[in-house]
């Protein structure tokens, strides 16, 4: 089986991402609503093997690992790929290099 | 498949060769759908945003509908945009609504597989996607296996093995791995058996299962995905081991190895969700639950 963390957790951690995409009112959306509908019609007493339960359980962990994996790679898509191409100093300038610079300015040769 | 596709680009020259975004504009957005003669291009990743507010409904015959404000989402082929149930309807609700001032299309891989599977865009048939999807067994990623180093031969061994035995159990088959560049020969009651299996999708579930075999490259992973063997993480994790090993060795970089990672997890997430979402289980289960 599939490692799992507890179903709290993975609640916890959609309600946080929902967050996260909607803001501070996040709680009037209606993922937030059905979300919440959700885990709570899963929820079980008994300690019985459910397997609608398991079920639920694995999709609400693969929406999770959805949310926060396309939020994470928003991030790095922003930092490193979302500027379109580097000028050449800031190029020279990862490296620790810099652009030769002319004295007398550009064209001073002539 | 592919000449269907240029053809279909060809036929509209005028209207697909401009940005979605302008083409957009000079139209009345109420009535004419959406998109109508767009199709598949590549040239609109992103576009600005034109809507406030996003909602559901459902429609005749049951489907689930999104409103764009006061308008109806449509698919880039010009299909009113319909799923099977409230589960989809709201995921896909919710990445339109996760947009802030610029669509990017290429974060939203739930709407991406329905517009997939409503518009067909390679025109396939049931049979024709189950071909193309076991295609990939003959050269599954845990099949091959390497002779050295040492320790990637220790790691393969380790972590594929398990999953291996598990789905060849699981189905009753044989698979087998090998080192050499042909790869295993793979018996053709297994490739039989994957297919009686796989007849067993409907539609959108197998959309969504092409979709994570794609791309994981491997489809014991990806039935160990959505068999719920394997968690998202741990199928991407086996399906870039030999990445991760090299990562190990020689080190991390972000802008590379995390950049792939994080969007190999999304995609694969996206596919298996999918893939439950809009299989027959889900429907059952959900009646069972309300007694």
């Amino acid at each position: 089986m599939a490692a799992l963390t507890s179903p709290l957790r993975v609640c916890r951690g959609i309600l946080k991402e929902i967050r996260h995409l909607k803001g501070p009112d996040y709680k009037h959306s209606m993922v937030y609503a059905y979300v919440l509908d959700q885990f709570r019609k899963n929820e079980v007493t008994g300690a019985r093997h459910c397997r609608a339960q398991v079920e639920a359980l694995h999709a609400s962990h693969t929406y999770l690992c959805l949310l926060a994996s396309t939020r994470q790679h928003m991030t790095l898509h922003k930092l490193y790929h979302g500027k379109g191409e580097r000028g050449p100093e800031e190029v020279a300038g990862i490296v620790g290099l810099r652009l030769p610079t002319q004295p007398g300015g550009k064209g001073w040769e002539k | 498949m592919m000449w269907g596709r240029l053809v279909r680009v060809r036929g509209g020259v005028a209207p697909t060769l401009l940005p979605l975004a302008v083409r957009h504009e000079g139209r009345s957005l109420g009535r004419t759908p959406f998109f109508q003669n767009a199709s598949y291009s590549t040239a609109a990743a992103e576009r600005k945003k034109f809507y406030k507010d996003v909602s559901i409904s459902q429609g005749d015959g049951g489907l689930f509908e999104i409103s764009l404000d006061r308008r109806k989402l449509r698919t880039p082929g010009g299909k009113l945009f319909t799923v099977p149930n409230e589960a989809l309807a709201i995921a896909v609700a919710t990445e339109w609504d996760a947009q802030k001032d610029t669509l990017k299309f290429y974060t939203m891989h739930m709407t991406t597989l329905c517009n997939t599977a409503l518009d067909n865009p390679t025109q396939r048939n049931q049979v024709q996607m189950i071909s193309a999807a076991l295609k990939f067994l003959e050269t599954d990623t845990v099949c091959y296996r390497v002779e050295e180093p040492p320790g990637l031969v220790e790691l393969q061994k380790n972590e594929w093995d398990p999953v291996m035995a598990w789905i060849e159990k699981r189905y009753n088959v044989v698979i087998g791995s090998s080192s050499d560049i042909m790869g295993p020969s793979i018996p053709e009651e297994t490739k039989e058996t994957f297919r009686q299996h796989l007849l067993s999708y409907n539609f959108w579930s197998l959309t969504g299962l092409e979709y994570v075999i794609t791309q994981l490259k491997s489809v014991v992973l990806s039935l160990g995905l959505v068999d719920r063997h394997l968690s998202v993480e741990q199928a991407v994790l086996l399906s870039r081991l030999e990445e991760e090993y090299q990562i190990q060795r020689w080190g991390n970089v972000e802008w590379a190895h995390d950049y792939d990672m994080y969007e190999l997890r999304a995609r694969s997430a996206a596919g298996a969700l999918f893939v439950q979402l809009s299989s027959e289980s889900c429907t059952v289960k959900r009646k069972l639950l309300q007694d």
